[in-house]
C-alpha cells in the first residue's frame, strides 16, 4: 500500500486514508467541444507504465484533493502537489528528471510556471 | 515390511522433553508424543509414515519436508468451530489432546477408494480436465461436474463460526529482519549498530534456523548472538511470526501465532502485524529440492534435511536403513548424523567426484559412497522397501540395489525469494549453484526510488552458513531427471509436484502441446498450484520445462511469486472486524424509539431505517399496507433524518449549483424549494433531492440517504480541482439535523396543535416553500415538500431535539391515529405517484430524459455537468428505453427486474428484450398491482401489452400506462 504525503496537512497518509481519483490534469471539455474532444476527455486515459500524474483525496484526513507524481512501474513517488495547478510544478519535473533525464512533459514548460 | 521400530531414538532430540508425554488422537486412534514434538515427528515416532493421500491419484504419501514447504502431511485439526483443514504436520506443535484427521481419503487413509485414480492415471494426464470431460456434452453438467465438485478441494471447510479471537497490531520499524537464523541475527546486529529500531521475525518457536542442526558449534553461536541482541534497547525479537507478504512502500504483513490450537490461554489466537518497514532484510533461508527419480513419492522418501531434522530435533528415526541420494555435499551431513544415531547408511552421489570435507568425513566413517550413481526406481508401495541403482548418466538399467526403509534425497537448495519478489524484486540465475537468487541490481523500490529490501545468507544464494561458521563445500551438479536419459516409463513415475500429482512426463506433455510459457504450463499441469504453492516443485518443474523446450532455464523464467508465503486464515485478516464491529452503525436520534415500537429494520448505507412497524402479529406486508392507508386517510410520520443535507454557501454558490444540477438553482428565490437532478459528467443520473434557498448566498441541498458523503465528495472534487477560483464553501450537515416528514390529509391539523411561531396555512406556506421559526419550543425549519403525494411537511430541528419533536407530534396526533411509517410505505407511495427512486429507476446508465424528467433540465443554461454527454448520439437515440407505468393484466404483481421480451433472438440465441420492470408493488391505495418499467419507445406505446416470461415458464402480461397511478392532478398535495 502506497504512502503519499498530503501537501495540505503534511500527513504521510497510507493508501487506506486516501480516495483515488484517476489521472490528473485532464482538461474539461464542455458543451462546445466536439464528439472526439469529449470522448478523449471522458474516456481516453494514458494508463502509463512509468511516470504518471494522478489525483488523490485525503478522504479520511483533511478532505483535500491533491496530485501525485508517481512511477507506476517502480512505485517511486516524485512528489505530491496542489490540485490547483494546470501542470506539475518545476520541482516535480526536476525530481522526475533526476531518474529519467530524457523525460519530456506533454505540456509547454514556461519560465516561472512553478506557482506553488 | 521393512519398516520396523524403534522409531524414537534412545538419545538426542534437542527440542523434545522426554519427561513429558503428550496424548493425542489420530483418526480416532490414541497415540502419545513428547513435549516439543511437531505433529510429523510425533506420528513418525509412532511408526506412522503414511500421513496423507495425494490430490489427484490418491497415492499414499508420507512427509517429505520438515518445514512450511511440506506438501503431503496435511491434516484437519480440532473440532466444531475450531476445526481447521490443511494444517501442516511439520510446522504444527503437538499439544495435549489434539485431534488429527486425515484428508482426501475415503473411507480411511489406509483403504482409500479414490486410489483407483492411480490405476486410471493414463486417462488423467496434464490438462485432463480440458480434454477428458468435453464429450459427450450433456455429461459435463450431469455426470462429470457433480463428481469433480465432490472430490475437489483438499480438506473440508469448517461449518461452525470460529469461536476464537484474533487481533491486529501496527508497527513502524526502521529495519525488519525476516528470519531468525544465523544470517538474520547477524543482519539484525549490523542494523542495530546503526542505531535505528530493528524487528526480527522468526517463523518458528526456535531461533537459529538450520545452524544448530548443521554445525557443531552452531547452537553456541546462536546463543551468543541472541544474548547480544536481547541486551540492545533498539531490537525486538518476535518468534512464531510468519512474514507472509511484502507490499508497496515497505508494507509487510506478518502473522504471529499466540495461542494456536490452545484456546485455554484466554488470549487472542493469532495477531496480524501490519508493519511499515524502512528497510526489509530477507534472511529467509533456502528450501531443499527433491530429486526426480521414479517413484520418488513413496512414503519414506524424504528430503535429506528433513531426515536429519527428525533425528537432531526430535530424536526420531524415520527408518533404520537410510539411503542418501544427492548431487551436493550438504546431504552428507544427513549421512553423518544418521550414522551417529546408529542407523545403517549408504550414500548415492550422482556426481563423478566428491572430495570435500563432508564426503571425506563420510568415507572416514566407513559409510559406503557410490559415485556417478542414481536411483532407477524406488521399491515399495505404501512404504520404501529398497532402491534400484543405475548409472546416473544412463537410461536406468539396473546396476544393483539396496534394501532400505528411508531415502534421503537432496537435489540442491533454492533460496526463499518470495518476499523479495512480492513487490517487484527481480531474480538472477546463478549457473554454478543452479538456483535463482535475488538480483542485487534490481531490488524492490521504496517511495524514494531506492531499494528497500536486501537479501542475506542462504536467501541471497550464500549456502555456506553465514558468519564464522563457513565451510568449504564443493559445487552441486544440477540433476533434473535421474538417471539423465530415463525413458518415458520412468519419467511418468517421477513426481515434481507431490500434492497435485504433476510428474516430469506431464510437464513434457505440456511443452509438446505448445505451452511454452511457464505461467501457462503451471495452469495447464497445475504444477505449483497446490496449498504449498510449489515451494518444493517450482525449480525442478521449470528446469524440466526448459529442457523440453530446449532452452536455458533463465529464458524460461519463474512463475510469479504472490503473497501470502504460507496460508493466512481469513479470521486473522478480519480480526476484530466481525459481527457488530464489522462496520459502524449510524443511528438517527429517534432510533431507540423505532426499536421500542417494533421497527423491522432495513440497512440503508451505514444507517438502519425502519422498513415498517409490524403490530400485533402482522407480517411486514400487512404492516406496510396499514401504514400507507393511515397516511392516505389520516396522518403519518417518517424519520427522514438520514437524508443528506449539504450546505452550499458563498458568492459563487448559485453559479456552482447551476453546474451541479441540471436545473437552474441560481434563480430559486429565497424561501423556496426546488426538486433537482444531479448527473455525472458522463450524463447519467446519480442523485436527486430538494434544494432549498436559505439566504441570498446559501442553499441547502438534500441528497438521497446513501448519497450524502458521495455527493459531498463530488461537490468538493469540482470545487477543489476544476473551479478552484470560485468562492464557495460546502458543509455536510447531515448529522446536524433530525428531519421528520409528517404527511397525510390531517398533517396540518396535527402540526397546528403544537404551539409555534410558524404560519402553516396554505396561503402563508404553499407547496415548495419553507419557513423558519419554532415548533413546540424547538427551533425548526419547515419545508412544504412531499414524496408521498399527500399534504406534507418536512421539519428539520437540531439533532438533539429530534426525538422530542417526534414524541410531541405523536402525542398531538394520537386521537387522529397518527402512524409512524417506514421506508417501504414511503417507496410504495412514491411509486403510486410515479416518482422515481435513485437505485430503482436508475442504475448508472439512465439519463433524466429516459425518465420523463426533461422538465427538470434547464434549456437556458449553457453548461452543467452531464450536458455535453447528453448530446452524444446514443444519449439522443430515440429508441432508448423510456419510463412508463405498467398495469398487470391478471392482478398478479410482475416481479421487480423482470424483462419484457421482443420478437426474435439475439446472436447468442436468447430472446430479444424491449424493457424491464424497475419498481413493482401491490398498491393498497388502489388495491391492485402497480409497476414502473423502462420500455423501448414506451411513451409512444400507451395501452400496448408486453410480455414477461417467468423462470417457471408462465408468461405475465403488462399493459403500458402513465406512471402516475394516483391523484394525477395533484389535488391531495394541499390537503
Amino acid at each position: 500500500m502506497l504512502i503519499l504525503t498530503c501537501p495540505y496537512c503534511g500527513v504521510k497518509a497510507e493508501e487506506t486514508e486516501l480516495q483515488p481519483g484517476g489521472e490528473a490534469h485532464l482538461k474539461r471539455v464542455g458543451p462546445a467541444g466536439s464528439d472526439d474532444e469529449f470522448e478523449d476527455y471522458m474516456f481516453a486515459r494514458k494508463n502509463a507504465k512509468g511516470v504518471h500524474f494522478e489525483r488523490w483525496r485525503h478522504a479520511y484526513g483533511c478532505g483535500k484533493w491533491f496530485l501525485a507524481a508517481r512511477d507506476t512501474a517502480t512505485l517511486q513517488v516524485y512528489g505530491t502537489y496542489s490540485a490547483q495547478t494546470p501542470h506539475p510544478p518545476a520541482r516535480i519535473v526536476a525530481a522526475i528528471r533526476d531518474v529519467h533525464p530524457d523525460w519530456q512533459p506533454d505540456w509547454t514548460e514556461t519560465a516561472g510556471a512553478d506557482a506553488e | 515390511m521393512s519398516h520396523t521400530p524403534p522409531f524414537r531414538l534412545a538419545r538426542g532430540g534437542r527440542l523434545i522433553d522426554r519427561a513429558f508425554q503428550v496424548p493425542f488422537r489420530f483418526d480416532g486412534r490414541h497415540l502419545r508424543g513428547l513435549q516439543g514434538d511437531s505433529l510429523a515427528s510425533a506420528l513418525l515416532a509412532n511408526g506412522q509414515m503414511l500421513m496423507g493421500r495425494s490430490f489427484k491419484y490418491h497415492r499414499p504419501r508420507g512427509p517429505i519436508a520438515s518445514g512450511a514447504e511440506e506438501p503431503n502431511a496435511l491434516f484437519g485439526l480440532g473440532q466444531g468451530g475450531r476445526f481447521e483443514p490443511n494444517q501442516r504436520a511439520t510446522t504444527t506443535a503437538l499439544l495435549p489432546g489434539m485431534m488429527l484427521r486425515s484428508q482426501n481419503c475415503w473411507p480411511s487413509l489406509d483403504a482409500d477408494i479414490g486410489a483407483v485414480n492411480s490405476w486410471l492415471s493414463p486417462i488423467f494426464p496434464a490438462g485432463f480436465y480440458y480434454k477428458t470431460f468435453i464429450h459427450p456434452r450433456p455429461f459435463w453438467k450431469h455426470v462429470f461436474e457433480p463428481i469433480i465438485r465432490h472430490s475437489a478441494g483438499l480438506g473440508r471447510a469448517p461449518t461452525d463460526p470460529d469461536p476464537d479471537r484474533y487481533e491486529q497490531a501496527y508497527a513502524h520499524v526502521d529495519t525488519v529482519v525476516v528470519g531468525g537464523g544465523i544470517a538474520g541475527l547477524l543482519a539484525a546486529q549490523r542494523a542495530a549498530d546503526q542505531g535505528g529500531s530493528v524487528l526480527v521475525l522468526e517463523q518458528t518457536a526456535i531461533w537459529g534456523g538450520r545452524t544448530p542442526v548443521d554445525h557443531p558449534g552452531g547452537q553456541a553461536r546462536i546463543d551468543d548472538l541472541l544474548a547480544d541482541l536481547r541486551g540492545r534497547g533498539n531490537v525486538t525479537l518476535r518468534r512464531n511470526t510468519m512474514a507472509t507478504g511484502l507490499y508497496d512502500h515497505g508494507y509487510l504483513l506478518a502473522r504471529e501465532a499466540l495461542a494456536d490450537h490452545d484456546p485455554n490461554q484466554g488470549i487472542p489466537r493469532q495477531r496480524l502485524w501490519r508493519i511499515r518497514a524502512g528497510h526489509v532484510v530477507t534472511a529467509t533461508g533456502a528450501l531443499e529440492r527433491p530429486l526426480a527419480f521414479a517413484c520418488n513419492d513413496v512414503p519414506g522418501v524424504m528430503l535429506a534435511s528433513a531426515v536429519r531434522d527428525m533425528i537432531v530435533d526430535y530424536g526420531v528415526a524415520p527408518g533404520q536403513r537410510v539411503v542418501v541420494v544427492t548431487n551436493n555435499d550438504d546431504a552428507y551431513r544427513t549421512a553423518l548424523i544418521a550414522a551417529d544415531a546408529g542407523l545403517e547408511v549408504s550414500v548415492i552421489d550422482a556426481r563423478r567426484t566428491a572430495d570435500g570435507d563432508l564426503p571425506q568425513a563420510a568415507r572416514a566413517r566407513n559409510i559406503p559412497v557410490l559415485m556417478n550413481t542414481g536411483i532407477a526406481k524406488v521399491k515399495g508401495g505404501r512404504h520404501v522397501e529398497g532402491v534400484v541403482l543405475c548409472d546416473a548418466e544412463g537410461e536406468g538399467k539396473a546396476t544393483g540395489g539396496i534394501d532400505c526403509d528411508v531415502v534421503a534425497m537432496s537435489g540442491g537448495w533454492s533460496p526463499v525469494v518470495h518476499l523479495w519478489s512480492h513487490c517487484g524484486g527481480k531474480l538472477t540465475w546463478d549457473e554454478p549453484q543452479a538456483m535463482f537468487r535475488p538480483n542485487p541490481e534490481r531490488p524492490p523500490l521504496g517511495a524514494d526510488g531506492q531499494g528497500n529490501v536486501s537479501a542475506t545468507g542462504a536467501a541471497n544464494g550464500d549456502l555456506r552458513c553465514a558468519g564464522d561458521l563457513e565451510r568449504a563445500e564443493q559445487p552441486t551438479m544440477p540433476v533434473w531427471c535421474m538417471p539423465r536419459n530415463a525413458p518415458y516409463k520412468l519419467r511418468s513415475k517421477m513426481w515434481l509436484d507431490f500434492q497435485n500429482d504433476v510428474k516430469v512426463s506431464d510437464v513434457e506433455l505440456a511443452a509438446r502441446e505448445g505451452y511454452a510459457s511457464v505461467e501457462h504450463t503451471k495452469r495447464y499441469t497445475t504444477l505449483g498450484m497446490a496449498t504449498d504453492q510449489g515451494k518444493v516443485s517450482n525449480i525442478n518443474g521449470l528446469a524440466v520445462l526448459s529442457k523440453a523446450l530446449n532452452q536455458p532455464i533463465p529464458q524460461t523464467g519463474t512463475t510469479t511469486f504472490r503473497p501470502p508465503y504460507t496460508p493466512l486464515t481469513l479470521a486473522t485478516i478480519a480480526a476484530d472486524a466481525r459481527g457488530e464491529a464489522f462496520q459502524p452503525l449510524r443511528k438517527t436520534p429517534m432510533h431507540d424509539w423505532h426499536a421500542r415500537n417494533g421497527a423491522s429494520w432495513e440497512p440503508v448505507g451505514h444507517w438502519r431505517r425502519p422498513y415498517c412497524y409490524p403490530k400485533g402479529g402482522e407480517d411486514r406486508h400487512a404492516a406496510v399496507n396499514r401504514e400507507i392507508l393511515a397516511v392516505r386517510r389520516g396522518v403519518g410520520t417518517l424519520d427522514a433524518s438520514t437524508l443528506g443535507k449539504i450546505l452550499v454557501k458563498g458568492p459563487d454558490a448559485g453559479r456552482f449549483l447551476d453546474m451541479m444540477y441540471t436545473n437552474m438553482m441560481s434563480t430559486l428565490p429565497v424561501g423556496k424549494c426546488r426538486y433537482g437532478l444531479m448527473c455525472s459528467e458522463n450524463g447519467f443520473l446519480m442523485d436527486d433531492g430538494v434544494v432549498v434557498r436559505l439566504t441570498e448566498d446559501s442553499w441547502l441541498c438534500h441528497t438521497t440517504t446513501g448519497g450524502a458523503d458521495r455527493i459531498h465528495g463530488h461537490m468538493e472534487d469540482w470545487l477543489q480541482c476544476e473551479w478552484w477560483d470560485w468562492q464557495v464553501y460546502t458543509a455536510n450537515l447531515t448529522e446536524q439535523y433530525a428531519q421528520i416528514a409528517i404527511a397525510g390529509p390531517k398533517a396540518r391539523e396535527v402540526l397546528e396543535r403544537l404551539p409555534g411561531s410558524i404560519d402553516l396555512s396554505q396561503d402563508a406556506l404553499p407547496f415548495m416553500t419553507w419557513a423558519e421559526g419554532d415548533i413546540a419550543g424547538i427551533p425548526a425549519r419547515v419545508y412544504r415538500i412531499s414524496f408521498s403525494g399527500e399534504l406534507s411537511y418536512e421539519i428539520a430541528v437540531p439533532t438533539s431535539r429530534g426525538l422530542e419533536l417526534w414524541e410531541r407530534l405523536h402525542e398531538a396526533g394520537r386521537d387522529l391515529g397518527i402512524t409512524p411509517y417506514g421506508t417501504e410505505a414511503m417507496h410504495v407511495m412514491r411509486a403510486e405517484k410515479g416518482f422515481i427512486m435513485i437505485g430503482d429507476e436508475t442504475d448508472g446508465t439512465i439519463i433524466p430524459q429516459d425518465l420523463g424528467l426533461g422538465w427538470a433540465i434547464s434549456k437556458k443554461k449553457t453548461d452543467y455537468l452531464g450536458k455535453r454527454a447528453q448530446s452524444r448520439s446514443h444519449m439522443k437515440d430515440r429508441s432508448r428505453w423510456q419510463l412508463v407505468g405498467l398495469e398487470s393484466l391478471d392482478g398478479r404483481v410482475i416481479p421487480d427486474g423482470a424483462y419484457a421480451v421482443d420478437e426474435g433472438v439475439n446472436p447468442n440465441g436468447q430472446r430479444k428484450t424491449q424493457g424491464r420492470v424497475t419498481s413493482s408493488y401491490h398498491s393498497p391505495t388502489l388495491d391492485r398491482p402497480i409497476a414502473m418499467a423502462l420500455v423501448r419507445h414506451g411513451t409512444e406505446r400507451m395501452g400496448q401489452v408486453i410480455e414477461f416470461p417467468m423462470p417457471s415458464g408462465e408468461v405475465l402480461k403488462g399493459r403500458i400506462c402513465d406512471p402516475v397511478f394516483y391523484d394525477k392532478e395533484g389535488a391531495r398535495l394541499n390537503g
